[in-house]
């Protein structure tokens, strides 16, 4: 089967789409008229690049490069778990915690991937190590926003509790233990829901562009399952590990609740 | 002997306070409102950040873990906190004779915590403090929810446990009928220190 390869007039018919609703709600006065345009000029203009850099990446296979080009998504994934905190830690934590664990468990995960279970001769081939990375960055970004966001937000307003057992002569970890369940609970939860309604529901992103691109479906109804498990190791440990580190932050060395080491944003 | 001694203790913006409690003894502290005395207790708990020295029966503060320190410092908060829907899921070891005292009999360790009466949590929140049997009390107005009757009952029982333990203890409160039955001495609490009211 071939690849059908979309001309420009095929994408102008899909923005002709965009346009339209950006149109309708202006008239609606919905308030999202421009936002539409914006967000849909961003796509257009965002994925383009990232093709172009993508092109040249496959065209000059080099750990360097493939190097650079992890940094700048962890970088990219990083701020975005900090900018979806609406109480972060001040200083270089608020960035910190976040990048560790995603940068440990995306990392490693995708390594294990490429040298172990697929097997690339060279293993950094970018045509599989950035398409996997990104899909666990951006899952495992979720995972810890949402889970460090549980937990500074919980603790805040659970102080009382909180000291009220560190009081009680409870060491840092008991006296935050059901914050820090709670919190790792609520950032595995939408991996372990899209694992359990994968392909009833809707055909996972992955797979639906391996068929559309003409793959046999069972080749990539595996390497869907594949990519699920990864994410979910990827996203599980990941928000463990950040959640734990978030956690043990919140208290100095005297084990005494430090909330002045989080502030509110926006 | 667990004698309390405080030298030079800042914290946030106050201090130097400079204190000793004896052991069998009990001290008042009073002032105004947002003077600091919450703090104070506090900083002794080491649940505040603080500068200075503190030692129980000659033992200093740093010379053992925060959570040992805090369960020989024990501090009672003005607003008690629980976090098990229980009240006996947060009782380690439970002395029937203490919960027969303040009026209440065993059954109450099955009771749910969002049932209890504000009054019923602080006294409870007492005997949960009690239970770690601490070398020192630091009471945050200990009967700030109660009636007269039981506050008189919590006087007592507090003044029992002094005994029987040979407990250091500080009382913060506004109440000075109550620290002239509670305690052997009396300081007003300034921005910098204790300021003797009478012993």
């Amino acid at each position: 089967m071939e690849i059908i390869s979309l001309t420009p007039f095929d994408l102008s018919v899909a923005a002709i789409l965009v346009i339209a609703l950006s149109f309708v709600s202006a008239r609606m006065g919905i308030g999202l008229g421009r936002q539409i345009l914006v967000a849909g000029l961003r796509t257009t203009i965002q994925l383009f690049l990232v093709g172009l850099v993508l092109e040249s990446l496959f065209a000059n296979v080099h750990l360097g490069w493939l190097l650079l080009i992890a940094i700048a998504m962890l970088l990219a994934a990083g701020r975005e778990v900090t900018n979806r905190q609406k109480r972060k830690f001040s200083g270089w934590w608020g960035f910190g915690v976040g990048m560790v664990s995603m940068s440990i468990s995306s990392f490693s995960i995708t390594i294990l991937a490429l040298t172990v279970i697929i097997d690339l001769k060279p293993w950094y081939e970018p045509q599989y190590a950035v398409p996997l990375l990104g899909m666990l960055l951006g899952n495992t970004m979720s995972g810890i926003a949402i889970g460090l966001d549980r937990l500074t937000q919980t603790a805040w307003d659970q102080r009382n509790r909180i000291e009220a057992r560190l009081v009680l002569g409870d060491d840092w970890s008991d006296a935050i233990r059901d914050i820090r369940r709670e919190s790792i609970r609520s950032g595995m939860i939408p991996i372990i829901n899209a694992m359990a309604v994968a392909g009833i529901v809707s055909l996972p992103g992955m797979m639906t562009g391996q068929i559309l691109a003409g793959n046999p479906p069972l080749e990539a109804v595996k390497y869907q399952i594949l990519i699920m498990f990864l994410i979910s190791g990827g996203t599980g440990f990941g928000t463990m590990f950040a959640v734990w580190l978030g956690s043990r932050r919140l208290f100095d060395d005297r084990q005494r609740l430090c909330l002045d080491r989080i502030k509110k944003t926006g | 002997m667990a004698n309390l001694l405080i030298k030079n203790l800042y914290f946030h913006i106050f201090g130097p306070v400079n204190i000793e409690v004896e052991a069998s003894e009990c001290i008042g502290v009073t002032g105004p409102s947002g003077a600091g005395k919450t703090l104070f207790l506090r900083s002794v708990a080491d649940l505040d950040q603080h500068r200075g020295s503190m030692s129980i029966g000659g033992i200093e503060s740093t010379g053992m873990p925060a959570p040992e320190w805090r369960k020989k410092a024990g501090l009672l908060l003005s607003e008690s906190s629980w976090w098990f829907d229980l009240v006996g899921d947060h009782f380690v070891n439970m002395n029937e004779t203490w919960l027969e005292k303040l009026g209440f009999d065993i059954s109450v360790l099955g009771w749910e915590v969002s049932r209890l009466s504000t009054g019923e949590r602080q006294r409870l929140a007492l005997l949960r403090l009690l239970s770690n049997r601490p070398d020192v009390l630091l009471l945050d107005e200990p009967t700030a929810n109660l009636d007269a009757e039981n506050s008189k009952n919590i006087e007592m029982f507090i003044a029992d446990y002094r005994c029987e333990n040979k407990a250091a203890v500080i009382w913060v409160s506004h109440d000075m009928d109550q620290l002239n039955r509670a305690a052997s001495r009396c300081y007003k609490f300034n921005s910098d220190g204790l300021e003797t009211i009478w012993k």
